[in-house]
């Protein structure tokens, strides 16, 4: 891959990641929608199914990368990936604070429109004391929030200029995060689903896979490397 | 406020289903467009799914003392896509899309255990056997989603009675098919669904025998052609497609319970200070609008029904018993 295809490809890219969120802005438009049987579940699923994709995509990389060295360019893709699952991940959040936990968003409108400033929050205060408890006694929700929490990490440390600040070893030891991310986000996903319910597999099969593919790629190193300390000590 | 005044809801505010469904549809055709290079796959999926318009029949029915004054009713297009009936799949959606293949005629229940008169009965007979009532109930599903929907049917009780059961009957199990066509029957959980009532509750004139909802027959995947719909418990307590209705002695095993005995008890009442443990139970989306804006509204013990059942539990430790 010349060089000079990257921005292309990365524009395409954009696009692509972008889709899932157009699609959902035109569902709104459209009223389709709002005839979903159960609106805010369906964009619950709809922002936590996508920011789990992205970081399967995500993780792909490497591995696929590494098949061939001319496949090397992919790298350049993984971080802008990365920040759409954790943009995809943030609306997942915003699902649950502002669509699921009971806030009042025609209320807090209405009350900006009328000039009061601080209706949003006062809404928001109102349904605090539901999230703290969902937070306190739920595990599901406490992984999901801890996957969100690593994804945050990496967002804000995701520039150029921290990563030189940090220096490289720092950086990409915190970064390791994403293992834990996509971890977590597995297993939320089998905690929230009913007993005796498999859907999740896939999702934790690719991982899997992933997670597989690097300890398959280590192992072979080391075996060619203790075969290449061999062949120079006879 | 049980009775029907008869300007509750003005039939102009019920989104008619043609609206939602055509809604629905543009939904699939957008997602069609969006996967360009799988478009011919999703036009045949797209295809597939205009055949959920299984035709549903006209049911005749009497007006009933049942109504939700101060709720609108669920729009039909809604009830009849968000369901859980995992015989055909764990999505919401699943059941809308399998279920419409299952034939529903010749269908018959197998009455049996503990009563006089065992017996096998056709659908048609069990309908017939008394006037069908139109009730709109309160649909309180464990998931913390609500819905307002006319079901039409007659009381449980009225059938139950014919078969005569013995004294010793103190449970009726309910059991679901497991041979309708279009069932995908998961592997992580046992069928034949299971489901049981006390006899009192079985007995009580909420519980519904219901055939039909909006006025039609019901569509498969709401439990065609024979369910049971008991609006002060959670919905999976309302069995679907029934088979078999035994009479018992002890506490039938059901499936749920079974499934995950801490999140599912046998009673199963509509409780707001039972949590769920994944989730709260004080609170509920009420969809019966269409606007994704969701009305989360306060949920009420037994589902509202109190004054009529909570005499049935008496005594008893809800919170242990729940």
């Amino acid at each position: 891959m010349p060089g000079k295809a990257i921005p292309y490809l990365k524009a395409v890219v954009h696009v692509l990641c972008l889709l899932p969120l157009v699609f959902l802005l035109w569902s709104y438009r459209s009223g389709a929608l709002a005839a979903q049987a159960d609106p805010v579940n369906y964009i619950t699923h709809f922002t936590g199914n996508w920011t789990l994709w992205l970081l399967l995509a995500d993780l792909a990389i490497t591995p696929v990368r590494r098949i061939r060295p001319s496949l090397a360019w992919m790298i350049r893709f993984r971080r802008m990936v990365g920040l759409y699952a954790f943009f995809y991940a943030t609306l997942h959040l915003m699902t649950y604070v502002f669509l699921f936990s009971g806030y009042d968003v025609p209320g807090a409108m209405a009350g900006l429109e009328a000039g009061h400033l601080m209706e949003p929050w006062h809404q928001f205060v109102m349904i605090l004391p539901t999230m703290v408890d969902d937070a306190e006694k739920r595990r599901f929700i406490q992984v999901g929030l801890l996957a969100w929490l690593c994804l945050l990490s990496l967002a804000v440390t995701s520039p150029q200029r921290v990563l030189r600040w940090m220096g490289g070893k720092n950086w990409q030891r915190l970064h390791r995060l994403i293992y834990v991310a996509a971890g977590a986000a597995v297993v939320h996903y089998w905690w929230l689903v009913k007993t005796g319910v498999r859907t999740p597999w896939k999702d934790t099969a690719v991982l899997a896979v992933l997670l597989l593919a690097r300890v398959g790629y280590v192992v072979v190193k080391r075996m060619r490397g203790k075969r290449a300390r061999v062949v120079v000590r006879a | 406020m049980l009775l029907r005044t008869g300007k509750e809801i003005a039939s102009s505010e019920i989104t008619p289903k043609e609206t939602v469904r055509a809604f629905q549809m543009s939904r699939r055709s957008l997602l069609a467009g969006v996967g360009a290079v799988g478009a011919a796959a999703f036009a045949g999926r797209a295809f597939a799914e205009t055949k959920h318009a299984a035709p549903l029949t006209k049911l005749t029915t009497v007006a009933s003392a049942y109504t939700v004054p101060d709720r609108a009713i669920t729009p039909e297009a809604k009830a009849q896509s968000y369901n859980n009936f995992y015989e055909f799949g764990e999505e919401k959606d699943d059941p809308e899309k399998n279920a419409w293949k299952m034939q529903t005629r010749p269908w018959t229940v197998k009455v049996e255990g503990l009563v006089a008169k065992p017996q096998t009965v056709d659908i048609d007979t069990i309908m017939k056997y008394r006037p069908i009532e139109q009730r709109v109930y309160r649909f309180r599903c464990v998931e913390a989603w609500s819905m307002v929907i006319p079901w039409d049917g007659y009381p449980l009780a009225e059938f139950l009675k014919a078969m005569e059961p013995l004294p010793s009957a103190k449970y009726v199990q309910f059991l679901t098919t497991t041979s309708g066509k279009g069932m995908t029957l998961p592997s992580g959980i046992e069928f034949p669904y299971s489901e049981g009532l006390r006899m009192d509750e079985a007995m009580h004139p909420l519980t519904l025998l219901t055939f039909g909802s909006y006025g039609e027959t019901l569509a498969n995947q709401q439990g065609a052609p024979i369910r049971v719909i008991v609006p002060w418990k959670y919905g999976f307590k309302s069995a679907k497609s029934i088979v078999k209705i035994r009479f018992v002695a002890k506490e039938p095993h059901t499936t749920w319970n079974d499934m995950a005995p801490d999140e599912y008890g046998f009673y199963s009442n509509v409780n707001p200070a039972v949590d769920h443990p994944r989730w709260s139970q004080a609170h509920e989306r009420l969809l019966n609008s269409n606007s994704i804006f969701p009305k989360v509204v306060p949920t009420q013990p037994f589902n509202g029904y109190g004054s009529e059942v909570a005499g049935l539990y008496a005594g008893m430790d809800l919170r242990k018993n729940f």
